[in-house]
C-alpha cells in the first residue's frame, strides 16, 4: 500500500517538474515572440524605400521626411572595417590554438583565459579602453608626430570605433573558427601530411578551406553582435547629428543603433517621433536577426556535412 | 597533431609558425592593455594624487608679470605644451576666472575639501546644505560629490532583480531542452532561445522604457515609471540566453550513461534529470549563473534607458536607481580629459573590469573542473 502510494506520488512530481520546465521554456520563447511581434507590428509600416534612402538633411526628427540612410552607411562602414581587423587576427589565433599549440601548455591556457575574459568584459569598458588607448594614446601620439595644429586623430573617429569593436568581437571569431577547425576529421590532415605536404601547405590548402564555413559564421556573428552595440562607440566615433556621411577614417559617423538611443531619449517629442524610432528598430532587428539566421543555417549545414564526412 | 621535427628545418615553415604564434598573443595583449589604459587613467585617484579642492592661495592678475612663468603654469594646472600655446591675454583671463571663482567659492565651507579622497568616496558626509550625512553622487556641482555607494547599490539592485527573474526561467528551460525535450524539438527550441541574444541591448532598453514600463507601472502601482525593477526585468531578458546556453552546455556534457542507468533502474525521465544529471552538472550550472551575473552588472544600454538614472541611495526596487555602467555612459562626454570627474569615471570602469574579470575567472575554473571531472569518470 505504502509503496504504491509513493510510486503514484513520484509520477505527480515528475509531471509537475516536466510541466514547470516546459513552462520556463515557453516563457523564453514567449518573450522572444512578444518583443519581435510587437516591434514588427508597430515598426514595419514605417519602413519604406524612402525611409531607407532619405537622409536627415532637414530635420532628423521630422516623421514624414527624415530617413536613416546616413545611419545605415555609418553602421555598415564601421562593421565592415571591423571585420578587416578582427577576422585575420581571430582566425590566426584559432589556427594556433588548434593546429600548433600543445594542448595544456601554460601559453595555451593563458590565451584561452584571455579570450574567455575578453568575452565577459562589459561593453562600456571597451568604450573606455577606446578612449584611453586609441584616441588619447595612439591618436594623441599620431597628432604629435604629424604636428597638426587641431587634433586630427586624437578625437572620436570611424577608425577608432571599428578598432574598439574589433577588440570586443575577437572572442566571437576565435571561438567559432576553433569549433569549425576541431570538426575537421584528423584523417584529412594526416592524409595530406602522408602525401608529403608540409604543415603549412596542409594548413593553407586543406584545413582552412574546409573550415571556411565556420570562419564565415564567426564573421557573421561578430558583425551581428557589433551592429547592435552602442556603448563601445558612444565616445569613440558615433555622432548625434552630422550633415554628411563619413568620407575618411578620421571622420565621425551617424549610426543605426545609436540613433535608436537618440530617438528614445533625446527626441524633442517622444510620442510624435515614435514611428521613426520603431522603424529604425525594425531595420536594426532585421539586420541582426537575418545575420544570426544565416549563421545558424551555415553552422547546421557544416555539422551535417562533417557527420557525413566522418 | 604535433609538429614533425623535420619541418623545423624549413625556414618558411618556421617563420609562419612564429608569425602565427605572435599574432595569437593579441588576445593576451589586449586584456593587458585594457587593464593598463583604463587603470592608468584612474590611478591618480586610487593613489590620492588628485585634488578637487579650490586653490587656497589666489594669485592676483597684477602679479602676472612679476612671478616666474613656471609658478603660473603650475598654479593653472597646465602642461608645458598647453602653456606655450596660450598667449598672455588668455593666461591673464584664466587667472581672472580663478580670482572670481575664489570669491564665489568662499561662501561654501566645503569648497576647500578634496572630495576625491577615499573617505568621501565610500563614507557618508554631511555637506553644508544637508541636514544629515548622506551618500551622494553629484559630480557636476560647485562641490563635486563622488560617493560610489549609490552606484554600487544601484548596480547590485538591478542585477539581483535580473537574476531573480532570469535564473529560474533560464535553468528550467536548459533542463527541459537538454534532458526532456525530443531531439527534433531540441533542434528547434535551442537556436530560438539563443536568438534572444540577437536583440541588441539598446532595442531591449527602449522596448522596456516605452512599452514594458507602462504595463509594469499599472501592475505595481509604483510612483515612478522607470525604476530598478523594470531595469532588472529587461536585464533579465538580456541575460536569459547567456545563462541558458551555458547551463544547457553543462547539462549536455554529463555522459548519457548516467541517464541511461537511471532510466534502467526505473526512474522517470524527470527523476533522472533532476536527481542524477542536475547534481552532476551543478558546478557548471553555478558557473552559468556567475557568468550571467557578470553579464548583468556590465550591461549598459538597458539600464541607461530603463533604470531612471537617479543617483539616490534607496533600498526599494520600485525607486529609480543609477548603475556604474549607466553613469559612465551618461557622463563621459562632459568632463575635460584628465579632470577628476573624468578620472572618476575611469575608476568606475576599472571597478567594473575587476569585478567581471573575477567572475570570469571563477566561472571558467568551475566549468573547467566540471568538464575534466566528467571526462575522467566517463
Amino acid at each position: 500500500m505504502n509503496r504504491r502510494f509513493a510510486g503514484q506520488r513520484r509520477d505527480v512530481v515528475s509531471l509537475l517538474g516536466t510541466g514547470l520546465t516546459l513552462g520556463a521554456t515557453l516563457i523564453c520563447l514567449g518573450i522572444l515572440a512578444v518583443i519581435l511581434g510587437y516591434l514588427l507590428w508597430l515598426g514595419a509600416p514605417q519602413v519604406s524605400w524612402r525611409f531607407l534612402t532619405a537622409g536627415a538633411e532637414s530635420d532628423m526628427f521630422d516623421v514624414n521626411k527624415a530617413g536613416i540612410f546616413p545611419m545605415l552607411i555609418g553602421t555598415v562602414a564601421r562593421v565592415f572595417l571591423m571585420t578587416l581587423f578582427v577576422i585575420p587576427i581571430g582566425v590566426t589565433t584559432a589556427v594556433y590554438l588548434t593546429e600548433y599549440a600543445a594542448n595544456n601548455s601554460l601559453l595555451t591556457r593563458f590565451i584561452r583565459g584571455a579570450v574567455n575574459n575578453l568575452a565577459g568584459v562589459p561593453s562600456i569598458v571597451f568604450g573606455l579602453f577606446g578612449v584611453g588607448f586609441f584616441i588619447n594614446f595612439i591618436g594623441g601620439q599620431l597628432d604629435e608626430w604629424s604636428a597638426s595644429p587641431a587634433p586630427h586623430w586624437g578625437k572620436p573617429a570611424l577608425l577608432w570605433a571599428s578598432l574598439t569593436l574589433a577588440v570586443m568581437t575577437l572572442p566571437v571569431v576565435i571561438v567559432a573558427t576553433e569549433e569549425s577547425l576541431k570538426a575537421i576529421p584528423p584523417g584529412l590532415r594526416e592524409a595530406s601530411l602522408a602525401l608529403g605536404a608540409t604543415k603549412l601547405q596542409t594548413l593553407c590548402q586543406i584545413v582552412v578551406p574546409h573550415a571556411l564555413p565556420g570562419i564565415l559564421t564567426g564573421g557573421i556573428l561578430a558583425i551581428s553582435r557589433a551592429a547592435g552595440e552602442v556603448a563601445p562607440i558612444l565616445f569613440t566615433g558615433a555622432a548625434y547629428y552630422l550633415r554628411d556621411t563619413p568620407k575618411s577614417l578620421s571622420d565621425q559617423f551617424m549610426d543605426l543603433a545609436y540613433h535608436v538611443f537618440v530617438l528614445s531619449t533625446q527626441s524633442p517629442n517622444i510620442e510624435a517621433t515614435r514611428p521613426l524610432l520603431f522603424g529604425t528598430v525594425v531595420v536594426l532587428l532585421l539586420l541582426t536577426f537575418s545575420l544570426n539566421w544565416v549563421a545558424i543555417i551555415v553552422r547546421a549545414r557544416m555539422r551535417r556535412a562533417n557527420r557525413v564526412g566522418n | 597533431m604535433g609538429i614533425h621535427r623535420s619541418h623545423r628545418v624549413r625556414p618558411l615553415e618556421w617563420l609562419a609558425e612564429q608569425l602565427i604564434r605572435l599574432l595569437s598573443l593579441t588576445a593576451i595583449l589586449v586584456v593587458f592593455l585594457i587593464f593598463l589604459f583604463v587603470g592608468r587613467e584612474s590611478l591618480p585617484i586610487v593613489l590620492g594624487q588628485m585634488n578637487s579642492a579650490a586653490p587656497q592661495t589666489v594669485i592676483p592678475v597684477e602679479q602676472f608679470d612679476s612671478l616666474p612663468s613656471e609658478r603660473i603654469r603650475a598654479y593653472l594646472g597646465l602642461s608645458a605644451k598647453e602653456f606655450q600655446s596660450l598667449n598672455q591675454e588668455t593666461l591673464k583671463a584664466l587667472l581672472e576666472i580663478r580670482v572670481e571663482a575664489a570669491l564665489e567659492g568662499s561662501t561654501n565651507r566645503d569648497a576647500g575639501l578634496n572630495t576625491t579622497e577615499w573617505r568621501y568616496l565610500l563614507k557618508p558626509y554631511q555637506w553644508s546644505d544637508y541636514e544629515r550625512p548622506v551618500y551622494i553622487w553629484q559630480p557636476v556641482s560647485e562641490v563635486p560629490k563622488y560617493n560610489l555607494v549609490p552606484l554600487l547599490v544601484g548596480s547590485l539592485k538591478t542585477t539581483l532583480a535580473a537574476l531573480f527573474f532570469s535564473v529560474p526561467i533560464a535553468l528550467g528551460a536548459a533542463l527541459y531542452v537538454s534532458q526532456l525535450a525530443s531531439p527534433s524539438a531540441k533542434e528547434l527550441i535551442k537556436p530560438a532561445i539563443e536568438l534572444l541574444s540577437a536583440i541588441p541591448s539598446v532595442v531591449l532598453g527602449s522596448f522596456a522604457m516605452l512599452v514594458l514600463a507602462t504595463a509594469l507601472q499599472a501592475l505595481t502601482g509604483s510612483q515612478f515609471r522607470l525604476n530598478a525593477l523594470l531595469a532588472g526585468i529587461a536585464l533579465g531578458m538580456a541575460s536569459i540566453p547567456v545563462i541558458f546556453s551555458l547551463a544547457e552546455d553543462a547539462l549536455t556534457s554529463v555522459p548519457v550513461a548516467y541517464t541511461q542507468a537511471a532510466l534502467a533502474l526505473g526512474a522517470s525521465r524527470w527523476r533522472a534529470a533532476w536527481q542524477i544529471v542536475l547534481p552532476a552538472a551543478i558546478p557548471g550550472v553555478f558557473a552559468a549563473v556567475v557568468l550571467g551575473f557578470g553579464r548583468c552588472i556590465g550591461e549598459t544600454m538597458v539600464v541607461l534607458l530603463a533604470s531612471g538614472n537617479a543617483s539616490i541611495l534607496s533600498g526599494s526596487f520600485l525607486d529609480p536607481c543609477r548603475t556604474l555602467t549607466a553613469t559612465i555612459a551618461a557622463e563621459l562626454g562632459e568632463p575635460v580629459v584628465g579632470s577628476h570627474h573624468y578620472r572618476m569615471l575611469f575608476l568606475l570602469g576599472t571597478l567594473l573590469f575587476t569585478v567581471t574579470f573575477l567572475t570570469n575567472v571563477v566561472g571558467d575554473l568551475v566549468m573547467h573542473r566540471l568538464k575534466s571531472g566528467l571526462e575522467g569518470r566517463k
